[in-house]
């Protein structure tokens, strides 16, 4: 049986400008922006787009008349490319547009972010945010491994540093962040301090993606999806957030915790890899722990021992494992609405590409993109490549 | 400097609103009395209010009291809250029930230094003040136990795997 992404392939990304705020931008304008430079950097119009697929999907392709063509309305990041493969490979589209953005939305700032904010009944009278509850995933870490703050901290810095050595990234310029500097920052929901956190921001972004045979005539040399999956356990912010949570009867290894290591695994399976192929992790970063607790779900260290890998700098510049090499939504941008998680597939581009304007690691071939994480229940997870599979 | 009292947050902060298959509980709040929704069939806890169970998928749901004691399972504790309607610092927390449920809930009546895992636990009502609909609706928290039961297999009563 042949791949089933061989015909799939991506041939045009854009990052807006990322910004704290945008003045004078929507969640759709910013997004419509960025469709535009994607199809520019694939040298393609929105005249050749025939699919388009986002939050706003619906919305762009009136704003620029262009149906009859396809659409869903799709969130989550790695889902939207896999969403814009399955056009393709089902034959309903040649080119789609996947296409993200958020502006305008964070403005009442005595509170945290809008889309951090649960209101179920069962978690939101008790003080529930998202950095509360991927807290509480982390504590439990921290009671079976002993994981220190200062191991998730070095995940912080490493990741906040690639983004200070970005000229793109919002917090770009800030020089060095170390562990000290993390620690010294203010606490936000134990064991998190401020610069453990995502910060928030806005701008847009998009992915362009092709049926392959038209990939040669294109701009841009493609990458490829070499294996996608997705884990979740349910809606995010709704029960608490159990790490040792399964299934009725089920595996232990594959507990809310550790949601994201099926979805590697079969990741990994379809593109005939192991985590020793993988030359950078672009791992989605809400909260530093994320960063350990993936490492081990995905397979990259046993459980319990990621806290000390990172520590050692793997993950930071110039490490062995480079782990998110924009900045992430640490200190790269962190618009909401989705776009931050394309970001992490966009980045994967960049890499394969060996167009990164920081951090690039030098041949890399092979890339590994993640969304979500623990403390919302879910985690995708996509392999992406220099060769077609 | 000894810590702070966690905070034990009723002021206008976003109450529940039930629903149909929720209501049981926060009725059983306002009695005094924290319930899980037990499957008849297979005596699976439900994780959250339903019509059918999440184990079996059997109709067979009943509403029963719980002791209302349990053990600190996680925790964290909230410096820079989700919005002001929450005064910090304030600690959610899940809770191993000993009849098995994980809750979610805060705790209060001590402060974050006393908060370890499997630290023995017994509920405690709080009525919101808020001055909105959800007034007068009554919160389950979580406060030390001052007589925590004798444990026969310590382990049982330990929060741990």
């Amino acid at each position: 049986m042949s791949h089933p992404f061989r015909d799939v392939a991506i041939v045009g990304v854009c990052n807006t400008t990322q910004a704290r705020q945008l003045p004078g931008h929507t969640s759709l304008s910013i997004s419509i922006e960025a469709a535009h430079g994607a199809l520019a950097d694939a040298g393609l119009t929105m005249a050749d787009v025939d699919g388009v697929v986002g939050e706003f999907a619906a919305e762009t392709i009136l704003g620029h008349r262009l149906g009859p063509v396809s659409r869903r309305i799709s969130r989550f990041g790695i889902p939207m490319l896999l969403d814009a493969a399955a056009l393709i490979t089902h034959g309903e589209c040649d080119v789609v547009v996947v296409a993200a953005g958020g502006a305008g939305l964070y403005t009442e700032r005595a509170a945290t972010a809008p889309w951090t904010r649960p209101d179920h009944e069962f978690v939101a009278p008790f003080g529930l945010f998202t950095a509360a509850e991927f807290a509480v995933m982390a504590r439990r870490h921290m009671i079976r491994y002993g994981t220190t703050p200062e191991q998730m901290a070095a995940a912080a810095a490493g990741i906040r540093t690639h983004g200070s050595m970005n000229p793109d990234a919002v917090y770009t310029g800030r020089g060095t962040v170390t562990v000290a500097d993390v620690l010294a920052s203010r606490l936000i929901a134990e064991p998190f301090h401020l610069l453990d956190c995502s910060m928030t921001s806005e701008g847009g972004c998009a992915v362009v993606l092709a049926r392959a045979d038209r990939a040669g005539a294109l701009a841009q040399r493609p990458v490829w999806i070499l294996g996608a999956a997705g884990d979740t356990f349910g809606p995010a912010y709704v029960v608490a957030p159990v790490f040792d949570a399964v299934r009725p009867g089920g595996d232990p290894d594959l507990a809310a915790g550790w949601v994201g290591r099926r979805a590697a695994r079969r990741s990994l399976a379809m593109a005939g890899l192991t985590t020793a192929d993988v030359d950078v992790c672009e791992l989605y970063d809400p909260f530093s722990f994320e960063i350990l607790r993936q490492l081990e779900a995905f397979g990259f260290c046993t459980p319990g021992e990621a806290g000390a890998f990172v520590a050692e700098g793997h993950t930071a510049p110039g490490g062995s494992l480079p782990v998110t090499t924009d900045g992430g939504t640490m200190s790269f941008s962190h618009p909401g609405i989705n776009a931050q998680q394309v970001q992490r597939v966009i980045r994967g581009v960049e890499q394969l590409r060996g167009a990164c304007r920081s951090g690039q690691v030098d041949g890399a071939e092979v890339a590994l993109c993640s969304n979500g994480g623990s403390g919302a229940l879910f985690c995708d997870v996509a392999v992406l490549g220099v060769e077609r599979p | 400097m000894s810590a702070p009292e966690l905070a034990c947050n009723v002021e206008a902060v976003p109450g529940p609103r039930p629903g149909p298959a929720s209501r049981p509980f926060w009725d059983g709040c306002a009695a005094g009395e924290l319930r899980v929704q037990r499957c008849t069939a297979c005596a699976e806890i439900s994780v959250l209010p339903a019509m059918r169970c999440a184990g079996c998928g059997a109709t067979a749901l009943v509403w029963e009291a719980t002791a209302g004691r349990g053990a600190l399972y996680s925790w964290t504790v909230v410096h820079r809250p989700q919005s002001p309607a929450f005064a910090v610092p304030y600690a959610p927390a899940i809770v191993r029930l000993d009849e098995g449920a994980m809750v979610m809930s805060a705790v209060i009546g001590c402060t974050a230094d006393d908060l370890h895992d499997g630290m023995r636990l017994r509920v405690v009502f709080r009525a919101l003040t808020d001055g909105s609909v959800c007034t007068g609706t009554v919160l389950p928290f979580f406060e030390p136990d001052p007589n925590p039961p004798t444990p026969t297999h310590p382990e049982d009563l330990h929060g741990r795997h």
